[in-house]
């Protein structure tokens, strides 16, 4: 099956099979444009009693046909070609059916080859079970155990610049050997290992594993220290899911001779369509996908992509691991009322052992949104750590920067650059007022300066991930227009002052004739004026397909993108929420410690942005 | 035991049940297929390969590593005892000698010229499998396990936490509202599973572990209590495998909870019969509640029937529930309408609901997501 051109494609079907649910999602071409015309959604059958990935997506295909009133099925399978109004050009799908695709990445030092060999995988979607590096302080047999233990769906062994030493890799690669590991799904296929590194080494590493395990040799991840080659080892990753995973996993066979592209990694697709969104609007960008038991965080800056996975951090499933991890101070740091330690601790464990129980009164749908804040703040911590510039790299330093202590290793995220800040997931999305959701996303990540926020409200980014390897003008057009909810710029200035001191002046210039919605239309033209004191918080309506031109004045020792206590001029687009003005500070963010102090600020800001009805 | 997630568990007093007992890695079968077994009883068993502790043959000899060969004095394959010489290498004309030692009792497995590393692997690690039911064998999987199948009465907890283990039943409360006391744990609650009421606490705990109590069933536990117990806070609820001597089953959830009525009538008529249980639990795609399992009199020959208490079948107005989250958490009720369009709750969220008469006669409306169905 061929990849139709670009120029001929007028109509894509894309499914992602997810682990509880598979999303099918029909988008036409309309005009000059492409439109989402309607999204079907069925239970995901890769489990008995089914055992067919299918059987799942001609269910959500199905709900499509009736939605859109289109066939696009033939019996048991799809139309592969769009003829008289029936069938699709194209199909396309992802998957994180049955947990994903799991790794254990191998390297000789942890912070160096270890960590590129992180990034590969979890940019190419995985969930990165351990790092095993020759430093990693455990013992050989205690490494032997774990690699023994975890069982992963994949290996990636990388180790050394080419022309390096090659006793280490041998080293790394003689333990492999020795704890001979078996795949996880399937006891009749030899694990598929990945060798990444130093080149000099492939003959000693392919007589230690050869036959031991299903090895395949690509380029070394980090050739030479100062730069990192992940993409061949992330196309050899995608290859072995398909050839290897996928193909053991039930029905796949059949999902992969439906479509002509390769199904790909539900993550690896997410990464996909937020690096193809930077690069096209030469911004930087940071999306989130927070959902039941993992919570991941998607990056592009200075156009480095990455991508971190936090396997326990989640609002169901893992809803007490960011209990555990985050500490009971820092949950209720955010709850606006009250509330016994014994009575929380309590609630979120119920809530973890009836994961699909949903807040049905204000303070419990206040506590659910305050761990939200915690599992977003921590995986973006993760994220820092590990989006960073190449460790264990000579810098030259000139006189200039005697005074300035950078080392290598830095993280590449920096907030003050940040464009956009896309989230999704459930907490997120199905948020009941979008305020909720930008606070949420305001409070996890402390965006500096202005930063757009958004969510994706049916979670669609997936494929249009994957539709962007083959048709990327479609895929950017949809997720603008239609998988996006464009919640509205966030401007907060950075420094921290005195409760009350006067910290920013803002005027909000609306445009003239922008296409609008909503009830800031009544808006449009006219300009308006605030100033806001440190510590407040505001919002200026400025809705969804609207524009404008703020002018920011912040006071000295403020600053907001163009200095401290400088002006700054720039063009913003609305969103549901409006302009969100946060004065509360920054580096640092601090909430009160003093509870009653705390809970009237949390009740004042909630207010001030209309987060929450009023409590009865 | 692990199926498609849905809420709500099941109590049974009268089912079959079969549960695969299979080895990590193949092995051999000890039963014959249709044999009677019991709990404790060995059906398979297998050796995991040793563990492998390498050591540094070049560093220690002062060698480099492709003369290692040379300085083994022990052929690859031969077994070592802890402290037995199997390298030397000797300078100065044969005056000064560097041994390399054994560090465990073990096999050589092999020596690498590149890293200059010799790797030792221990003795094989017996596995047992236990037949973890009263029961038969219904099916022999050559190398690899057996299925067991039995009759009885199935409890299944909300979650638990400890490994397999078995013992006779018996009650330290005389309601479901009870809590556990500590003063009521004595000698005679040595190798027995304890049923208890509303609660149990960290002390009760530790105090029927030092007793040799197997396990523990109760309506609840405060979150402050289990930690205390645990000794860290659980972030994942995927449990089984916690080394405390006993084994903990929670019926209702975190708090202090009645259990309800029909699960303690049900181990009450069980007192005095020997149970197997399990609080192993998973929370996620493929979901696993911790069970206590006790076998009929007879069981695994006779088929009989089966009723089941709690269910997760559909709703329908007139049927019984149970409120699963704040507010009203615990409470029992009938369903009194189902209402198709969607309502919406104090949060502005827009769900379907149902509305339902609690035991007190007083009205609510609650999420459906938010109740699950009781039979009976």
């Amino acid at each position: 099956m061929s990849v139709p051109k670009p120029e001929d494609v007028t109509s894509i079907l894309a499914t992602d099979c997810g682990s509880t649910t598979t999303k099918a999602i029909l988008i036409e071409k309309k005009g000059d444009e492409y439109r989402l015309i309607v999204r079907g959604e069925a239970p995901t059958t890769v489990e008995a009693p089914f055992e067919d990935v299918t059987k799942g997506v001609l269910n959500a295909v199905r709900e499509v046909e009736e939605l859109a009133g289109r066939k696009l099925l033939s019996g048991e399978s799809i139309l592969s070609k769009a003829e008289d109004g029936e069938g699709a050009d194209i199909y396309i799908s992802t998957s994180s059916a049955g947990g994903g695709l799991q790794m254990m990445v191998f390297g000789v030092v942890k912070a160096m080859t270890g960590e590129s060999a992180q990034r590969a995988a979890l940019g190419a979607g995985a969930i990165v079970m351990d790092v095993i590096a020759s430093n990693d302080g455990r013992l050989p047999h205690e490494k032997i155990r774990r690699i023994r233990q975890l069982r992963p769906d994949m290996i990636l062994l990388s180790g050394g610049i080419d022309g390096g030493t090659t006793a280490h890799v041998a080293e790394l690669a003689e333990l492999l050997s020795a704890a001979d590991p078996k795949a996880r799904l399937g006891a009749g296929y030899m694990l598929p290992v990945i060798y990444a590194g130093n080149v000099d080494a492939r003959d000693i590493v392919s007589e230690r594993l050869g036959e031991k395990t299903a090895l395949v040799l690509t380029e070394n991840i980090r050739p030479v220290l100062e730069r990192e080659n992940l993409q061949p080892a992330r196309h050899r990753i995608h290859d072995l899911f398909m050839e290897h995973v996928m193909a053991h996993a039930p029905g796949y066979k059949k999902l992969m001779n439906w479509t002509p592209v390769p199904v790909m990694p539900t993550p690896a697709a997410v990464g996909k369509i937020i690096e193809t969104i930077a690069r096209e609007e030469g911004i930087q960008a940071i999306g989130v996908d927070i959902g039941g038991a993992t919570t991941d965080v998607f990056s592009v800056f200075q156009t480095v992509f990455n991508r971190t996975v936090s396997a326990n951090l989640g609002m169901s499933y893992s809803i007490s691991n960011v209990l555990a991890e985050a500490g009971l101070e820092n949950i209720m740091r955010w709850i606006p009322f009250r509330v016994e330690e014994k009575d929380l601790r309590n609630r979120i464990k119920n809530k973890m052992i009836r994961p699909t129980t949903i807040p049905q009164s204000l303070e419990e749908l206040m506590i659910e949104q305050g761990i939200a804040r915690e599992a977003l703040r921590l995986a973006f911590e993760q994220h820092k750590s590990l989006a960073v510039g190449l460790k264990g790299v000579q810098q030259e330093r000139t006189i200039s920067d005697t005074f300035e202590q950078s080392s290598s290793g830095e993280t590449l995220v920096d907030l003050r650059q940040l464009g956009m800040l896309v989230g999704s997931g459930g907490v997120l999305s199905h948020a009941p007022r979008r305020a909720q959701a930008a606070f949420m996303l305001i409070d996890g990540f402390l965006p500096e300066c202005v930063t757009h926020l958004a969510v994706d409200s049916i979670f669609m980014m997936p494929q249009l991930g994957v539709l962007s390897e083959v048709h990327p003008k479609a895929a950017t057009e949809v997720f603008k227009k239609d998988c996006l909810i464009h919640l509205g710029p966030c401007v907060a200035p950075i420094g921290a002052g005195k409760e009350g001191v006067e910290c920013l002046q803002v005027r909000l210039e609306r445009e003239e004739g922008a296409a609008s919605e909503g009830k800031a239309a009544k808006a449009k033209g006219t300009t308006e004026s605030l100033s806001l004191k440190f510590g407040q918080m505001a919002v200026l309506p400025l809705g969804v397909g609207e524009r404008g031109r703020l002018v920011l004045n912040p006071s000295k020792g403020f600053d907001v993108g163009a200095g401290s206590g400088r002006s700054l001029e720039t063009k913003v687009d609305g969103g549901v929420v409006g302009v969100v003005l946060d004065c509360r500070g920054r580096r640092p963010f601090q909430l009160p410690s003093n509870e009653g102090e705390r809970v009237k600020k949390l009740s004042e800001w909630n207010a001030a942005l209309n987060v929450y009805p009023e409590r009865k | 035991m692990a199926h498609a997630y849905t809420p709500g568990v099941t109590v049974t007093a009268r089912t079959r049940l079969v549960r695969e007992r299979r080895l990590p890695l193949s092995g051999s079968v000890l039963v014959e297929e249709g044999s009677q077994v019991s709990a404790e009883q060995v059906v398979a068993r297998t050796e995991l390969p040793g563990n492998v502790q390498t050591v540094n043959v070049a560093n220690i000899l002062s060698l480099l590593p492709e003369d290692i060969g040379g300085a083994l004095t022990k052929p690859i394959g031969s077994p070592l005892q802890k402290g037995e010489v199997f390298a030397m290498s000797s300078s100065f004309f044969g005056l000064f000698k560097s041994r390399c030692k054994s560090p465990v009792d073990g096999t050589l497995e092999s020596a690498s010229t590149i890293t200059g590393q010799a790797i030792l692997r221990e003795p094989p690690i017996p596995v047992e499998v236990h037949a973890y039911l009263d029961g038969r064998v219904i099916e022999r999987m050559e190398k690899e396990g057996v299925k067991v199948e039995t009759e009885g009465s199935f409890i299944q907890g909300i979650f638990g936490i400890g490994g397999e283990t078995w013992g006779e039943i018996k009650l330290l409360v005389s309601a479901g509202d009870e809590p556990l006391a500590v003063k009521s744990l004595d000698e005679s609650c040595r190798d027995k599973i304890l049923i208890g009421g509303s609660k149990v606490d960290s002390e009760f705990l530790t105090r029927a572990a030092s007793l040799g109590v197997r396990g523990v069933v109760a309506g609840g536990i405060d979150d402050k209590d289990l930690r205390q117990f645990l000794g860290y806070d659980l972030g994942v609820a995927i449990t089984g495998s916690e080394e405390k001597g006993i084994s903990l089953i929670v019926t209702e959830g975190f708090g202090r909870m009645r259990m309800a009525e029909k699960t303690f009538s049900l181990l009450k008529s069980l007192e005095g019969k020997r149970a197997s249980m399990s609080g192993a639990t998973q929370i996620r795609a493929g979901v696993m509640r911790p069970e206590v399992i006790v076998a009929a009199d007879g069981a695994g020959r006779s088929a009989g029937d089966t009723g089941s208490i709690f269910s997760a079948s559909g709703l329908e107005v007139g049927g019984a529930i149970r409120v699963i989250r704040e507010p009203h958490f615990g409470k029992l009720g009938k369903v009194v309408d189902l209402p198709s369009e969607l309502r919406v709750l104090e949060t502005e969220a827009k769900v379907r609901v149902l509305e339902v008469e609690f035991e007190d006669g007083s009205r609510a409306t609650l999420p459906r997501a938010n109740v699950e169905m009781i039979e009976g």
